[in-house]
């Protein structure tokens, strides 16, 4: 896992964590609806993730990302770009 | 017009969460036991731990307004025997808030983040957590209530109002149940500057109603909620009933923004019409829960009113205001007093009206002073009580409330 990675995905997880999900319960392979993570939670996560990392999500860019790891992989490319 | 004969409301569960502590009974056992809340000029909830309460995730996602009122519906619903599972078609069972300015410390934080940070760092919550029916918004979720579900926005009034529009609800039938009351949690900065630069709160800190030396009143937090029930409903279904909520009205003064009709005039005709909603007069009157806020032009006013409204009666029913022990909860008020009154009149005490020393020439009403007095009654086999709510746009509510 390279430094970039592993920065956003400790960004990612600590943020759900401050949100409300369980600590043991978010893992890579956790969905959305498993940690209840809505809408509202991804805004927010955005946020987090342009202020410490610098990229910028739009709206619906997660609209078709169900897990954690999966959100982790989709920022770690958007910041390679 | 002759009022048309409207169906019984009762009440079958409350909750209260208050500067006194959490929970309706303890509101009522402090007061009663002359206990004040008041810390260097207000009335907080300083014991009040979201997370005792909620999920980390409920907290967050509520104002601290919108905690106050779901932790005080989970007593209520509790009470009412509704914690397992409701008792009538969820879309027949509606949520009725009241509250003055609702998420206004997360306004005021977003504004922070907004000059210091950047518009790009507001965050996504903060329309959901600030806007005015957030509460009712999150009991409905929390409770799965799907009949209407709204707030009512009056000042001070709104807990008053919400109490008597959900009793409306039932009675014209557009719910069989309607979770009702108000929350408050405006102990923030820019709240306490603008009351304090009308002149409206007290600068000595002190929460005197009535009394002559009265400078203002004290702000104070926290929600009372209520679930009431359409009587034959609840009876049906075997339910306790605590209280019936039998008259409900509602006037406006048209005199001024912030200030009373001194005549008293506004609030008169609320207390005559909720007399008259009840099918009562003021001989049946056994107690009455002042506004009471303690400052200059509300106290006067409202004796002026009680004077008009209950003539002679005035003289010998015992008035006492629930903000001589927890400041003026302003959208919650009305809720936490209709609480508070319940408790009284079941209990058969009149509590007091702390710190009242001192009487003003014209303020001659039995108000209770400082100790809690035990409540006659004009029938053995009930107990009556009108509880006001008048609030700043001229607004002014009155509720009779009865126990057994």
């Amino acid at each position: 896992m390279s430094t970039t990675t592993s920065a956003i995905e400790t960004t990612v997880m600590e943020s759900l964590k401050t949100f409300g999900a369980k600590a043991e319960d978010v893992t890579r392979d956790a969905t959305w609806e498993a940690i209840d993570v809505d809408s509202l939670d991804l805004a927010e996560l955005a946020q987090v993730v342009e202020d410490e990392h610098g990229v910028k999500m739009q709206g619906d860019d997660m609209k078709d990302i169900k897990t954690v790891g999966e959100a982790i992989d989709f920022i770690t490319e958007k910041k390679a770009e | 017009m002759p009022r048309r004969e409207l169906p019984d409301v009762v009440v079958t569960g409350f909750g209260a969460v208050t500067p006194l502590g959490v929970g309706a009974g303890t509101l009522h056992d402090r007061w009663t036991a002359g206990t004040s809340a008041f810390q260097d000029g207000e009335a907080p909830c300083a014991d009040f731990e979201p997370t005792d309460h909620l999920s980390k995730k409920e907290a967050r996602r509520a104002d601290r307004f919108t905690q106050f009122a779901v932790v005080a519906s989970d007593e209520a619903l509790a009470m009412a025997g509704w914690a397992d599972e409701l008792p009538y078609d969820p879309f027949r069972i509606g949520c009725v808030l009241g509250t003055g300015i609702g998420g206004i410390g997360t306004l005021e934080g977003n504004h922070d983040t907004l000059r210091d940070d950047g518009a790009e760092n507001v965050s996504p919550l903060a329309i959901p957590l600030m806007m005015s029916n957030a509460g009712s918004a999150a009991l409905s979720l929390r409770h799965c209530l799907g009949g209407p579900i709204f707030s009512v926005v009056s000042a001070c009034a709104a807990g008053g109002h919400a109490i008597g529009t959900a009793l409306r609800a039932i009675q014209c039938g557009d719910a069989q149940a309607v979770v009702t009351g108000g929350s408050e949690a405006a102990l923030t900065p820019l709240s306490r500057a603008s009351f304090a630069s009308m002149s409206a709160v007290s600068p000595s800190g002190v929460s005197r109603p009535f009394d002559n030396r009265r400078d203002g009143f004290v702000m104070g937090e926290g929600a009372a909620v209520l679930v009431l029930e359409d009587g034959e409903s609840a009876r049906a279904r075997g339910a306790t009933i605590l209280a019936t909520v039998r008259g409900y009205g509602a006037t406006g003064d048209a005199h001024h923004l912030t200030a009373p009709d001194t005549d008293g005039v506004g609030g008169a005709r609320a207390m005559t019409l909720a007399m008259e909603d009840a099918g009562l007069t003021a001989a049946d009157i056994d107690y009455v829960n002042a506004h009471g806020t303690s400052t200059q032009l509300n106290d006067r006013a409202e004796t002026a009113a009680l004077k008009l409204a209950l003539g002679d009666h005035a003289y010998t029913i015992p008035v006492s205001s629930t903000k001589s022990a927890i400041g003026h909860l302003l959208g919650a008020a009305g809720a936490v007093e209709a609480v508070a009154t319940i408790q009284a009149l079941r209990e058969r005490i009149a509590p007091p009206t702390l710190g009242y020393e001192e009487p003003e020439d014209g303020l001659d009403l039995d108000y209770v002073p400082r100790v809690a007095q035990p409540m006659k009654t004009a029938r053995d086999d009930r107990a009556v009580a009108l509880s006001n709510s008048f609030g700043f746009g001229g607004h002014n509510v009155t509720l009779c409330l009865e126990t057994v």
